[in-house]
C-alpha cells in the first residue's frame, strides 16, 4: 500500500453519473469528498510546501520549523556531505542529464557504477536501474508474468505492483494481508504447468508491519512459483548487511527478485531490481518501462552510488534508526496512542486515528506544533482506516524523539483522542 | 452440482455480506446493490473459492458484476 492520497492502491472503476457533463464528471465524489474536508477549517494535508531544508530530519514548512517525521529519508543520507560531493562532480563533469534511453545513449559510466554497487550491496549477479521504484515493479512485473501466467500476491501490496499486474495481463490472484494460509490455498488452485509469480513486500508501509518471509518463501518455492519482494521500506537497516527482510529472515538465497528505490534509505531518486537469474540480462531489451523512457541524470546516478556504498558500513546508523523505533513506539503506547503493531518491526511506526475528521485536526494540531507526519485515509489504507504514519530517520536524535512525543502529548489532548 | 445447488450455497456464503439485507435476485449488483467494498469483495470471493475449491482471478472477477453472473461462473469452474 501506498499513501495515495485518495485513492486505494487497488485501480478501480470509476462510475459515470447521470447527466454527464464531460470524462471529469468522473471525479465528482472525490472532488466532493476533499472539499468537506477543507470546508472543515484544516489545513490542507495534502499541500504542502517545504520552503527550506534544514536537514534531514528539519524543514520550514508553511512558514514554520517543523521536525520531519513523514519523510523516507531512513538513513538520513540526503545531506551526507561525500553524497552531496559526488552529485556536484558529477553535475559538472557529466551535465545534466542524459537526454536518452539507457539503451540508447542513456548510459553512462555512473549507471554502471551504481549498479556494481547493487551488486555488491546485494551480493548478487544481476542489477538493473530504473528511473523510479515505481517503473522498476511495473516494468519487471509486466515484463515476466504475461497471459496465462498467475500472480498471487498479498491485497495490501503497492500501487506500482497493481500497476504492474494489470498491465501483464496475467491473471491476478490476491490473498488476505500476510496470510499465509490463504496464500498456500491459491497456489495449490492454479494449473501445476501455468507460470506462476508470487510477490511480496518486505515491510509494509502503512502499518509498518513485516510479512512472515520465511513461511511465504517456503510456500511460494514448493508450489513452484517464483519470488519477487519490494523491500523499498527496509534497504539499508533490516538485515545484517541491511539487505532487508528476506536477508533477516534468511531467505535472501530463495528469492527470485528483489526490487527497490533509490528514493527513501538510499536518499535520491530512481528504481532497481537485483536478481541472480542466468538470463536476468535479457530484461533490459525486452521490459518497455526500462527501455521506453530516460534514464536517470548523472549527478542522481551519483549520489546513489556514493550513498549505497556508504550503506554497506552503517551499522551505527543502524543501530541508532532502531533505537529511535523502539523509543517512539514505546512513548506513543504508554501515551495510550493505538499503534499499527504490537512490538516496532521497522521504522514506521503507524498511529491509528478514531476517524477522518480526528485525523485531520489531529494532523493539523501536530503540524501547528511543529511536527510533520504522513496523513493517510480511505480508501488507501488497509480496512480504511485513518492513520498518522511516523518515519524515523537515523539522524533524529533521542533528545527530538523526546521532543516529537511532548507534541504528540500536547496535541493528542488538545483534539481529545488520549 | 448443479446450478441451483450452487445458487443456494453462494446465498448462503453471501448472507452475512449483505449487511443491508437486500433481496437478492439474479439481477443484483455486488457493487450498486449490495455496494461491497474491495476488503468485502475479497472475503467474499475467499469464502467461495474455498468452499468449491476453485479460483476466481480478479480478471475474472472483473467480468462479474450481477449475482446470475457470478452463480453461471461459479457453476462452470467447478464442473470444469
Ligand atoms: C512498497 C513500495 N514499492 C515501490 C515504491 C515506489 O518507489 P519510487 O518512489 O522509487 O517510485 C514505493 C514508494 O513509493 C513503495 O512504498
Amino acid at each position: 500500500m501506498s499513501e495515495g492520497i485518495s485513492q486505494p492502491d487497488q485501480p478501480q472503476a470509476l462510475e459515470g453519473h447521470a447527466g454527464d457533463k464531460d470524462l471529469f464528471s468522473k471525479f465528482d465524489d472525490i472532488i466532493a469528498m476533499r472539499q468537506g474536508l477543507l470546508d472543515s477549517g484544516v489545513e490542507d494535508p495534502f499541500n504542502l510546501v517545504m520552503e527550506k531544508v534544514l536537514s534531514p530530519t528539519r524543514a520550514i514548512c508553511n512558514g514554520r520549523e517543523t521536525i520531519l517525521l513523514g519523510t523516507y529519508n531512513y538513513m538520513g543520507m540526503t545531506f551526507d556531505p561525500d553524497v552531496v560531493e559526488a552529485g556536484k562532480q558529477a553535475l559538472a563533469d557529466f551535465g545534466s542529464g542524459t537526454t536518452g534511453s539507457r539503451v540508447l545513449n542513456g548510459t553512462y559510466q555512473g549507471h554502471k557504477d551504481v549498479e556494481e554497487a547493487l551488486k555488491d550491496f546485494y551480493d548478487m549477479d544481476h542489477a538493473m536501474v530504473f528511473s523510479t521504484g515505481y517503473q522498476a515493479n511495473l516494468g519487471i512485473i509486466s515484463t515476466i508474468a504475461g497471459k496465462g501466467d498467475y500472480i498471487v500476491l498479498d491485497i495490501d501490496s503497492h500501487a506500482s505492483i497493481w500497476d504492474g499486474c494489470a498491465m501483464g495481463n496475467a491473471e491476478v490472484v490476491p490473498f488476505k494481508h500476510n496470510d499465509i494460509e490463504a496464500m498456500e490455498k491459491r497456489l495449490r488452485r492454479i494449473p501445476e504447468d501455468a507460470g506462476k509469480l508470487v510477490i511480496l513486500e518486505g515491510v509494509y508501509s502503512m502499518l509498518g508491519d513485516i510479512a512472515p518471509l520465511k513461511e511465504m518463501v517456503a510456500v511460494a518455492k514448493k508450489y513452484g512459483a517464483m519470488v519477487l519482494v519490494d523491500e523499498a521500506h527496509s534497504m539499508g537497516f533490516i538485515g545484517e548487511n541491511g539487505r532487508g527482510v528476506v536477508e533477516s529472515a534468511g531467505v535472501i538465497d530463495d528469492v527470485d527478485f528483489i526490487i527497490g528505490t533509490f528514493s527513501k534509505s538510499v536518499g535520491t531518486v530512481g528504481g532497481f531490481c537485483v536478481s541472480n537469474h542466468p538470463k536476468f540480462d535479457i530484461m533490459r531489451l525486452v521490459c518497455r518501462p526500462y527501455v521506453f523512457t530516460a534514464s536517470l541524470p548523472p549527478s542522481v546516478v551519483a549520489t546513489a552510488c556514493t550513498s549505497i556504498r556508504k550503506l554497506m558500513h552503517g551499522s551505527n546508523k543502524r543501530a541508532h534508526l532502531w533505537e529511535n523505533s523502539k523509543n517512539l513506539h514505546k512513548g506513543l503506547k504508554d501515551l495510550g496512542f493505538q499503534l499499527g503493531t504490537d512490538e516496532p518491526q521497522s521504522a514506521i511506526i503507524a498511529v491509528i486515528m478514531p476517524d477522518l475528521q480526528q485525523g485531520a485536526a489531529m494532523w493539523e494540531a501536530l503540524i501547528k506544533n511543529g511536527l510533520y507526519v504522513n496523513l493517510a485515509r480511505p480508501p488507501a489504507t488497509p480496512a480504511n482506516m485513518t492513520l498518522l504514519r511516523c518515519s524515523l530517520c537515523a539522524e533524529h536524535s533521542e533528545e527530538e524523539v523526546g521532543e516529537i512525543l511532548e507534541i504528540f502529548e500536547k496535541a493528542g489532548k488538545a483534539v481529545g483522542i488520549i | 452440482m448443479d446450478r441451483a445447488e450452487v445458487d443456494a450455497k453462494i446465498r448462503e456464503i453471501a448472507e452475512p455480506f449483505n449487511k443491508k439485507g437486500v433481496t437478492i435476485t439474479e439481477e443484483t449488483s455486488f457493487q450498486n446493490d449490495l455496494e461491497f467494498d474491495s476488503l468485502t469483495v475479497m472475503d467474499f470471493v475467499a469464502e467461495i473459492e474455498d468452499e468449491f475449491d476453485i479460483i476466481i482471478s480478479m480478471n475474472q472477477q472483473a467480468e462479474i458484476e450481477k449475482y446470475g453472473q457470478l452463480v453461471d461462473a461459479v457453476t462452470k469452474m467447478q464442473a470444469d
